[in-house]
């Protein structure tokens, strides 16, 4: 079944258990070293230019960003799209290589799955701030109230969104959470600080380790698993229907749900890509996260990126076949030529291209080329949202609307804000949370290493 | 907050007292209180608990206060006539010394609110233009004169009256010269006061002086047919219109008494068939040039040529008398040929201020006959009716100090006279210098006495605009500062004890009463009041015959354009005029209709000279010494020249226009004895500084869409719907899945006819001053967040050497298959059942989808707190400006969409008012602000469902069509194509 000599083991460095446990315990035990500071307040001070930059658009108003009253929607949309199809990955990786009954997703699932979860509350604040009156951004919450009772509109793609986020959101951080269980019962009885015996203790509700537990454990993850599988597709379809419902040229087209789920799996693996590598030096975690791991990885992407070429072309294809000048005009003089062309070839260079390079082993085996190439995945997929957005609104139907459209400073802030918040909350997590869900790992350990050939 | 929030009842209060005053005084009290004894001394413990305890118990009231209370006082005595909540209307007239109009104001709780015109007023009709709809936010400025002054000190009425007196008796009995300088004046009784006045001395000069002279035009009826009139001109009667640099729906004479005229002739609803052609030439791209049928680029040098040259072609073709040699680059025959097949049914005029220029005009409308219905100089404009030697004069005497005394009203030469350093020296040398003026201007603080008048809302005066037409002015609210009118100020000054009140209606009861079949002078001044207006006959008409002695004389010009200057034309400013009302924020953020630029003037080049010089739009480029204006790439301005325009550049007239954009009166050479509107710029030089423009539409092509439906003259006699025909086949293509929505009562449209609006943007501040829209300053304009829920898009197709213009007022459709609609997760915006597509401000939470999902892109969103915010000081900051609020529309909080509603609150008014009165509502009943405003009558609002209103008719036209029909979007406002006069007579 499974072919050692094709992909090498899971584990590699012949591991007994107590090994894996400290392995994985041990950078949480000690000093993360000066890296860790300086990244933690470089991040730091990043999220409180955020905080700043949010407070000002708060108490001023969204005057103080670059969106005008043809671009009703800048970058913190754009930038909400890309962390929502960043935190993709986290859920789509260990759902659907969980499901499949891939086992080599136990060494990366922990951290994608934290990812996913600072993600989406990166995303999540971005189209909250985008409110005008975002103290009254419970209207948008569907229950019984005193207002008359006021419901909201269920025909809006914006309602949806907002559900399918935080069905997202929860089911996604309930998965990480109940998933971190037996590892913070590790913790609990491994340590010998009172105060991590009290903490984890609390974070382990109590795991015993019994059989029943495990039993329990293992089809709760199925459960939510099953659930998650379905919000993976259903989220990012969602956000695309926030444009494809709308009527602008470039929005108003039925590819976008699809496209956007394959979009955020693509960006989403980039972003796991780029923190694996960092990570898997930082910590020398090869032998847990091995080159095949991120070989695996490279492969889905050359996948996806084949994938993104063709809806592309389709989308070049179907504006001209369509034979509305609008839809042509947005895509062709808009995008594929025009004020906005450096952003359309940058996506088609970042996303359909450079991934091809992946095709080189030489390429999938070099942790330079795995970061270099994530990378610009995660640029062309910002471009990409940025195409979307600002394009078709710049330049639509009547051209005395059309303007320009740039980010101001305090708009930039947001984003860099949203970058900390990400940033910080990723460096806590490999700090006080176990990167690696240890119990899975000690169940794979064995496979495709030689005693059990 | 307390003193920022008060009711508009306590502010009608305390606006005749000094608000700031009241304010610092109840500050006084509070330091006073701070500063006694109490907390000098030294502090013991128990004091010290006392203090705190105090403060403890004021902060947790005080914090404990939610909201601001507001109270509302009611009347001790109600006054019979006024009810809460309902407007009264008053009739008066608009006259600021450059323009005029039959209004109409609306008056809520005492408070002129809004202008409209009055339908009685024969001069403009129910029309009015943008400067008239903004003159009720000018009554509220702050920057207006609250108090008489001498030399810059405040004093009491009667000491600066005491004064005045005893100086000028002094200055009489001397002999010393007496100066009344006021700008043009038509009222009749005040002529005869000033008259009166100047009895009074023995040396008494009075001049009438404006800002922009029609001195030439004058002068040249006066040489060709002694009468020194401005003539009106009846663009009604027309059949061809040629105009040489003279913008007559924009700026010339008197925009708001052609456009109903001319546009009545280019009216073609349901089938008209009869239609006016309209030759342009200019150098700028004007507001009148880009609604001619054939618009030609001239230089201003050229003018004389091209005018003698035509003159010799319709004589020679008509057998007159011609003095050939000068010929125009151009050949003019079929020019000359088309003007004579429609004799005595044309007009030809120039707008350059050159008396041979206008001699020359004079001679080809005499030789065309056209002075018989097309040129009334029996029933002349009196407006402007300056003359230019005139005021050259007064201020050669003010320098040579023969005038001793100068008594200067609504004229502000400090910035509007060419050479104001000449005149303030001579203002410097005059012994008594009185300014009464209505607002702080550059001459405010010049001469020794402030003498603030009334605004023209709190005045009494009549006006004779025509003979024969004549109309009052009422106050229709008591002053709010301590002023008084110019005519009380000479009444006092000459020893009349009566008030102007009474001297006017004496005037009238004498010398126009006797018109009236009414038998009792109550009555007939009542009905008049009422009326606003009243007519008497004018004894017969009378021909000029033109003296042709001169044309001789003028008939040359050794004038010819160098090459590598440039001519810089100097014209108005359609959203400023004169520049007088330029404090006013409303104007200072209308785009001119054309450049649609606005907060500040800019130079306009060929887009030809641009490339040869090397200057983009924005660039600063300098035309003379202290002349530095941002460059804007004009398509269709004429090659090797410029134009600027006047009305910015304001030094001292207020906070909403000062050091905004350069001031070119001091430009304005004096040529041949006028005042020369241009210069010749001998280089241009490009700063290479850039300065982003404050444009609101920053795209000139329709790039091929059919946004703008367009057709000739002679294609439309054949077919009516030709330019039209993607109306049929999207109509074809309309399905839907779901079932066709019904109106069972109401369906609200609107109907725009494309080929009368002239795009003079009335509407667009009558909108403004109606729905509360703010104002948002030059950086967010830049930024593209103008508010105007009404915009007039204006585009250019063919070359940009030659471009056709197109104007389309562009509001919220009201789509009854809404985009806007089904996207807003909080249903803030959704349908009515009479087809409104409604706001509802509450319920707004700001997300923008709507504003993106709208094709029109005409929701507007509140960036910021755009009310009591120091960063938008414009009128919604202070208490004074407010007040020109309309209480029927909710002022928007920040972070919430707006867009027209189709005026929802007039439809909602006059729907009550039927049910009341228990009828039917009737057609044309209801006007929306822009319909109402509109001087062409190209909007027209109603309902739908009957089929006879005038509204469906237009529907029906197969002209009409809907703005970009293919969405499906079902829009309930139709666009008329635009039909342009190729002049093909065969049809």
């Amino acid at each position: 079944m499974y072919n050692r000599k094709v992909r090498g083991p899971l584990v590699e460095g012949n591991k007994s258990l107590g090994q894996i446990t400290s392995d994985i315990v041990t950078p949480m035990e000690k000093n993360p070293g000066s890296w860790w500071y300086i990244a933690f307040g470089i991040s730091s001070i990043a999220a409180l230019f955020g905080f700043y930059a949010i407070y000002i658009t708060v108490s001023k108003g969204i005057g103080t960003w670059g969106v005008n009253n043809s671009v009703g929607w800048g970058w913190e949309i754009i930038n909400f799209v890309w962390w929502i199809g960043i935190g993709h990955a986290g859920t789509a990786f260990s759902i659907f290589l969980l499901i499949l009954r891939q086992r080599w997703r136990t060494s990366i699932n922990r951290a994608a799955e934290a990812m996913t979860v600072f993600a989406v509350l990166s995303a999540a604040l971005l189209p909250t701030l985008h409110m005008g009156r975002v103290w009254l951004a419970f209207y948008v919450f569907p229950y019984p109230n005193t207002r008359g009772p006021l419901w909201v509109n269920f025909n809006s793609p914006l309602f949806w969104d907002f559900t399918a986020i935080s069905a997202y959101l929860l089911i996604s951080a309930s998965f990480w959470y109940l998933g971190m269980l037996p590892d913070f019962a590790t913790i609990r009885d491994k340590t010998a600080s009172k105060v991590r015996k009290a903490i984890y203790g609390f974070f382990s509700l109590g795991w015993t380790g019994s059989s029943r537990q495990w039993i329990r454990f293992e089809s709760l993850g199925f459960i939510l698993g099953g659930i998650a599988a379905v919000l993976v597709v259903s989220v990012h379809s969602i956000v695309a229907t926030d444009f494809a419902v709308g009527i602008e040229p470039g929005w108003h087209t039925t590819i976008f749900p699809p496209f956007f789920v394959v979009g955020a799996i693509f960006s989403g693996f980039a972003m796991v890509m780029t923190l694996m590598v960092i990570i898997r030096r930082a910590y020398k975690f090869t032998d847990y996260i091995t080159d095949n791991h991120m070989d695996a990885i490279a492969r889905i992407l050359i996948f996806i990126s084949l994938i993104m070429g063709t809806a592309y072309a389709t989308e070049i294809f179907i504006a001209w076949y369509s034979g509305n000048e609008f839809e042509m005009f947005t895509l062709f003089r808009n995008r594929v030529t025009g004020d906005y062309a450096v952003q359309y070839w940058g996506m088609i260079i970042c996303n359909a291209l450079i991934p091809q390079l992946f095709w080189f082993k030489k390429i999938r085996r070099s942790w330079v080329g795995l970061l270099v190439v994530s990378l610009f995945i995660n640029l062309g997929m910002w471009f990409e949202r940025f195409n979307i957005v600002v394009t078709s609104l710049s330049k639509d139907f009547l051209p005395s609307n059309w303007v320009t459209y740039s980010p101001t400073i305090i708009e930039i802030g947001v984003f860099i804000g949203t970058f900390g918040l990400f940033a910080s909350g990723v460096l806590l997590f490999i700090r006080f949370v176990p990167m690696m869900a240890i119990s899975e790992l000690k169940g794979v350990v064995n496979i495709g290493n030689k005693k059990e050939d | 907050m307390g003193k920022d929030r008060k009711t508009p009842a306590e502010i009608k209060d305390l606006a005749t007292y000094d608000n700031d005053h009241l304010v610092e005084k109840q500050n006084d009290s509070l330091s006073e209180l701070l500063e006694s004894d109490f907390l000098d001394q030294s502090t013991s413990r128990r004091d010290f608990l006392k203090v705190f305890g105090f403060s403890l118990a004021s902060a947790a009231l005080l914090s404990s206060c939610k909201r601001p209370i507001q109270n509302a006082i009611p009347y001790v005595i109600q006054p019979p006539e006024i009810t809460p909540g309902k407007s009264l209307y008053y009739a008066t007239s608009f006259y600021d010394g450059h323009e005029y109009s039959g209004i109409l104001v609306k008056t809520r709780d005492g408070r002129p609110i809004k202008i409209e015109g009055n339908i009685l007023s024969p001069f403009n009709r129910e029309g009015t233009t943008a400067r008239v709809q903004a003159s009720v936010l000018s009554l509220y400025d702050d920057a207006r004169l609250k108090l008489p002054e001498f030399n810059q000190l405040p004093v009491e009425w009667d000491i600066i009256d005491k004064q005045i007196i005893s100086e000028l008796e002094r200055i009489n009995l001397s002999g010393g010269e007496i100066v009344l300088l006021t700008s043009s004046i038509i009222s009749p009784s005040t002529i005869k006061l000033i008259n009166e006045f100047g009895q009074g001395f023995k040396n008494f000069k009075w001049v009438q002086y404006d800002a922009v002279s029609y001195s030439a035009i004058i002068e040249a009826n006066s040489i060709c047919f002694g009468k020194a009139a401005i003539p009106d001109y009846h663009f009604e009667n027309a059949g061809l219109v040629v105009s040489i640099n003279a913008d007559f729906l924009g700026t010339w004479v008197s925009p708001i008494h052609f456009i109903p005229g001319y546009t009545s002739r280019r009216k073609l609803d349901n089938g008209e068939k009869d239609m006016l052609r309209h030759v342009h030439y200019e150098s700028g791209m004007s507001l009148t040039g880009s609604n001619a049928d054939v618009r030609k680029k001239i230089k201003p040098s050229e003018e004389k040529i091209l005018l003698i040259d035509l003159y010799n072609k319709v004589a020679g073709k008509l057998g007159s008398e011609t003095y050939p040699g000068i010929l125009y680059r151009e050949d003019l025959t079929e020019l000359a040929d088309n003007l004579i097949a429609t004799k005595g049914k044309s007009i030809v005029v120039s707008g350059t201020n050159n008396v041979d220029i206008q001699i020359i005009v004079n001679g080809i409308n005499y030789l065309l006959g056209n002075y018989t219905d097309c040129i009334d100089l029996n029933n002349n404009i009196k407006i402007a009716s300056g003359i230019d030697s005139e005021i050259e004069n007064m201020v050669e005497d003010l320098n040579s100090g023969k005038v001793k005394a100068l008594l200067m009203y609504n004229v502000n030469p400090i910035y509007d006279y060419p050479d104001s350093q000449r005149f303030l020296a001579g203002l410097k040398k005059a012994e008594l210098s009185v300014n009464m003026s209505v607002t702080l201007n550059e001459t405010f603080g010049t001469g020794k006495y402030e003498c603030p008048v009334h605004h023209y809302l709190e005045s009494w005066d009549d006006a004779e605009v025509i003979p024969g037409q004549l109309s009052l002015v009422q106050p229709c609210i008591s002053p709010l500062f301590n002023t008084r009118s110019f005519q009380d100020s000479l009444l006092k000054w000459s020893g009349n004890i009566n008030m102007y009140h009474d001297y006017l209606k004496d005037n009238w009861e004498k010398n126009y009463f006797k018109y009236s079949d009414i038998s009792v002078f109550r009555d007939f001044w009542n009905i008049s009041l009422g009326n606003g207006i009243f007519s008497y006959p004018v004894s017969g008409n009378k021909l000029f015959p033109f003296k042709k002695e001169e044309l001789p004389r003028v008939m040359n010009s050794s004038e010819k354009a160098e090459s590598g200057t440039f001519e810089v034309i100097i014209t108005e400013s359609v959203a400023l005029g004169t520049g007088m009302h330029a404090n006013n924020p409303w104007l200072m953020e209308l785009p001119d209709p054309v450049s649609k630029h606005c907060w500040e003037n800019i130079a306009s080049i060929s887009i030809n000279d641009a490339g040869k010089e090397g200057i983009q739009s924005g660039d600063l480029i300098k035309l003379a010494d202290a002349l530095i204006l941002p460059a804007l790439l004009q398509p269709g301005q004429a090659e090797g020249t410029i134009s600027v325009s006047l009305g910015y550049g304001h030094t001292k007239s207020g906070p909403v226009c000062t050091d905004k954009g350069v001031n070119l009166y001091t430009f304005i050479p004096t040529k041949n004895g006028n005042r020369f509107y241009g210069f010749v710029a001998d280089r241009l030089e490009n700063t290479l500084e850039k300065r982003e423009l404050a444009l609101t539409q920053v795209h000139y092509s329709m790039e091929g869409r059919p946004i703008v439906r367009e057709t000739v003259y002679s294609e439309y006699k054949k077919n009516p719907a030709s330019g039209n025909e993607l109306h049929k086949e999207f109509e074809s293509t309309h399905k839907s899945l779901y079932p066709d929505v019904k109106f069972d009562g109401f369906h609200w449209g609107l109907s725009i006819d494309l080929n009368s609006c002239i795009g003079c943007n009335a509407c667009v501040i009558a909108c403004q001053a109606e729905n509360n829209i703010p104002v948002v300053g030059k950086e967010e304009v830049i930024k593209r967040r103008i508010m105007h829920w009404i915009k007039i898009d204006r585009y250019y197709s063919d070359t940009p050497d030659d471009p056709k213009v197109y104007f389309q007022p562009l509001t919220c459709q009201h789509c009854d298959n809404a985009p806007c609609e089904n996207v807003c997760p909080v249903s803030a915006t959704n349908h009515s059942n009479e087809g409104l597509n409604q706001m509802i401000y509450n319920r707004c939470i700001g997300t923008k989808y709507c504003i993106n999902n709208c094709p029109y892109k005409v929701r507007r969103f509140n960036w910021y707190r755009y009310t009591n915010n120091k960063a938008f000081d414009f009128n919604a900051v202070s208490d004074l400006g407010k007040m020109v609020l309309n209480p029927d529309v909710t002022v928007r909080e920040r972070g919430v969409v707006e867009k027209c509603s189709f005026c929802v609150q007039r439809i909602q008014e006059k729907k009550l008012l039927a049910k009341l009165e228990n009828r039917v509502l009737e057609d044309n009943e209801i006007k929306t602000a822009c319909m109402q405003a509109c001087p062409s009558g190209a909007i027209i609002f109603g309902n739908l469902n009957d089929k006879n209103s005038k509204v469906s008719r237009l529907f029906d036209d197969q002209r009409c069509y809907n703005l970009l029909e293919e969405l499906h979007t079902l829009p309930s406002t139709g666009y008329l194509t635009k039909v342009r006069n190729d002049g093909k007579t065969d049809s």
